[in-house]
């Protein structure tokens, strides 16, 4: 079965998923995205025209204001004419399928597809049905990937740690429902770290999930004992329904990052989280604006990131 | 009308020959095996040399479509397809919109099949009102109808006080009651195995647990209302035990089995392939590797197609969103073979799977060729190979698992009722 999201010659085609992808190209991407970094000056990446005359179309299943905004600022950065769908709230709503929508926008002549959908595939699904001109980036699908989320986790830590081949990692939360956790777990393990924990109460970490090459814990203490990074992931309030969790409360208790609980991990250990945060439920306030936190660094190098994994595929042919 | 079929290898399980034998059909039925019969003088001469001649095919689960879904399928498409794939009798689930739930549709279920002339139809009727479980339907009315067991297709009976007493009423006419084990509570939303795969992939996850729940629960029921309980598509190593433990027991429990669990495992779920999205799910290699064995020992009585013609759109979603079911008539044979092959099973066991042993669970007198059976033949090729893609298929429903995939084994003829409802034969 071929690779989904690489060409014959192996280069990037589509990003669907961090699962699969050659360490050579999540490396390129980081090093594509540190050149858009610190060709900054004050902070602000300079408008490049490596996307010039293309159209990048914004195509959101599910709502996600974060996502989408830095998608569209990443894209007009790289000079592209960017449009923004919420389809949500229109046509699938009418009745047409996915792919029809797909196909329409396409006959639009776009170049570039950012894809976020409440199901898992549906970026897997779209890609295989486009014209070979156009790319896909997968945006998040369901619970399955969320691959430039990774990706600039990868970069934050590389930004700070330099190197992969010496970290302990700990992803803390719901994991079950989470297309970030996977695709990190993914990215994390190609780019060589060597111990990957996952952190979590048995109703919200996935069967099998050590299949993935991670440890499990079901200990914060224990799961963070000693640990470079610390990979938050939110929880969602539904999560308190269907009999996952008893309460907000009692989770902060067991499995919300602490002062007390962060004293396990190494002193210079960063914490992360890819928002939107739930301050209280799964992170203290004082760990979030703490000295360990590198969450507001993350939302900056997703925009680098983004324009990393844009340009690669839509530039220059 | 008499026919002849000569040069032949005859394998017919339930009277366990193998051999080059001809065989000699007159009145719609088999009038002898190997000489023939005094003064017969063929009306038409079928031969079947380098050929192999084989009951026809008893597929115990087959959806037709109808009524309701005619957008899917219609009867005379699907019948068409059964044909092609050596089926003579097939066993059609409730499932219908309306469901099989009343004498009328029953009756009028079996005119129009039978107008068609293709192949025999079994109803097999809805054991609660809509399949809601909640009433009980009419089960003797139905049976007059032509119902031959009652079952609640995939819908879930989740009032175990009804189930109960659904068993006993069958009990008391000495009916079968057909059930798919699945907990309907944790089941929900799911749409893949609880394994590896379903992690990797992010799908809401079925666990094993939804079927051995749903099992046991029917297996004391049946235990306690001494009703005939046919176990349907179970997809579970520890459901193959379960049923080995009861057999053992002396219940009257029988089991079935898709053709694709045994096929296929969540791997072939690759990147999100929706025609593996399947009720019950394909589980483990494991899983699968038990059910094969269920079916060597005989634990697990028979293999069905478990035919659900989906139409395209419907599969052209992402996975979870895409449609439960896959075309199997025309598969059945050459997945029975090609199982055999892969096992070292000798086709004389083999075929017991897809023509006696169904029969047996429809309380059918088909599924074999001995002297005064209904002449209910299938004759193939062995030997030749072909690609299963939508042209080449019959049935409306082209989503398959198994597209791409080269099977060995066509079929050449069929026969139901001594007359050739398929011929595919070519001229030399």
């Amino acid at each position: 079965m071929k690779n989904p999201q690489l060409n014959k010659n192996g280069e990037l085609q589509h990003l669907l998923s961090t699962e699969g992808l050659p360490a050579s190209i999540i490396r390129d991407i980081l090093d594509r995205a540190t050149a858009f970094v610190t060709s900054a000056e004050g902070g602000e990446i300079k408008k490049v025209p490596l996307l010039h005359g293309k159209a990048v179309f914004n195509i959101f299943f599910e709502n996600s204001t974060r996502t989408r905004t830095t998608f569209e600022i990443a894209a007009k950065r790289l000079s592209a004419d960017v449009v923004n769908l919420n389809i949500g709230s229109s046509s699938t709503s009418k009745g047409e399928t996915l792919l029809d929508t797909v196909d329409n926008l396409c006959a639009m002549h776009a170049d570039m597809f950012v894809v976020r959908h409440s199901q898992s595939g549906a970026a897997h699904l779209i890609a295989q049905h486009v014209p070979s001109r156009v790319h896909v980036i997968n945006a998040g699908d369901g619970r399955h990937a969320h691959p430039t989320q990774a990706l600039l986790d990868m970069f934050t830590i590389r930004h700070y740690k330099k190197e992969f081949h010496n970290l302990r990692v700990a992803i803390v939360g719901d994991v079950l429902h989470s297309r970030v956790a996977r695709s990190q777990i993914h990215a994390l393990t190609t780019l060589g770290v060597p111990e990957v924990r996952v952190v979590g109460p048995q109703t919200l970490l996935p069967t099998l999930v050590e299949k993935l090459g991670v440890q499990v814990y079901h200990d914060m203490h224990e799961g963070l004992r000693d640990v470079d990074v610390i990979m938050m992931l939110r929880l969602q309030n539904e999560r308190m329904q269907g009999a996952l969790l008893p309460s907000a409360q009692e989770y902060f208790k067991y499995y919300g990052l602490t002062q007390e609980k962060l004293a396990q991990a190494k002193s210079d250990a960063i914490v992360m989280h890819p928002g939107p945060m739930n301050r209280g439920v799964e992170i203290d306030s004082s760990v979030a604006d703490g000295s360990n936190s590198v969450i507001l660094p993350q939302v900056t190098f997703g925009i680098a990131v983004r324009m990393a994994v844009m340009s690669m595929l839509g530039g220059a042919e | 009308m008499k026919i002849q079929i000569k040069n032949g290898r005859l394998i017919d399980p339930k009277n366990q020959i193998d051999a080059q034998h001809d065989v000699f059909i007159a009145d719609k039925r088999i009038a002898a095996i190997g000489t023939a019969p005094d003064g017969f003088a063929a009306d038409q001469v079928i031969d079947a040399s380098g050929l192999t001649v084989i009951p026809g095919l008893v597929d115990a689960a087959a959806r037709l479509r109808e009524p309701g879904y005619e957008y899917k399928a219609t009867l005379e498409s699907e019948m068409a397809a059964a044909v092609a794939g050596g089926i003579s009798s097939l066993a059609c689930p409730p499932d219908t919109d309306p469901p099989l739930d009343e004498p009328g549709l029953v009756e009028m279920l079996k005119y129009r099949a039978r107008a068609l002339s293709l192949c025999r139809v079994f109803p097999v009727g809805a054991l609660t009102r809509g399949l809601e479980g909640c009433e009980l339907t009419e089960m003797a009315e139905l049976s007059d109808a032509g119902c031959k067991a009652f079952s609640q297709a995939d819908a879930p009976l989740t009032d175990t006080r009804v189930l109960m007493r659904a068993m006993q009423y069958a009990a008391t006419f000495g009916y079968s009651v057909w059930l798919r084990p699945q907990d309907s509570f944790l089941a929900k939303d799911g749409v893949a195995h609880d394994g590896e795969v379903a992690t990797r992939l992010g799908l809401p996850a079925i666990p094993v647990a939804a079927e051995t729940i749903a099992l046991s629960t029917m297996l004391h029921l049946a235990r306690e209302t001494r009703a005939k309980l046919h176990v349907c598509r179970i997809s579970s190593a520890a459901s193959v035990e379960m049923v080995r433990a009861a057999k053992r027991e002396g219940l009257a429990v029988t089991c079935d089995v898709s053709m694709n669990h045994v096929h296929l495992s969540e791997v072939d779920i690759g990147f999100f392939n929706a025609n593996c999205r399947l009720s019950p799910p394909l589980r483990s290699q494991r899983d699968r590797a038990a059910l094969r064995a269920g079916l060597l020992d005989g634990t697990i009585d028979a293999m069905c197609s478990n035919h659900s013609p989906v139409d395209d759109d419907a599969k052209q979603l992402p996975f979870a969103e895409a449609e439960v079911g896959a075309t199997g008539v025309e598969l059945l044979l050459p997945l029975t073979l090609k199982w055999a092959a892969e096992e070292n099973v000798p086709l004389l066991e083999a075929l017991r799977h897809v023509t006696v042993n169904p029969a047996q669970l429809l309380g059918q007198k088909v599924g074999h060729l001995s002297v005064g059976a209904h002449a209910d033949v299938c004759i193939f090729d062995p030997d030749a190979t072909w690609i299963v893609k939508s042209a080449a298929l019959k049935s409306q429903g082209k989503n398959s698992p198994f597209l791409g995939y080269e099977m060995r084994g066509r079929v050449r003829y069929t026969l139901v009722e001594g007359h050739v409802a398929y011929d595919d034969h070519f001229p030399q």
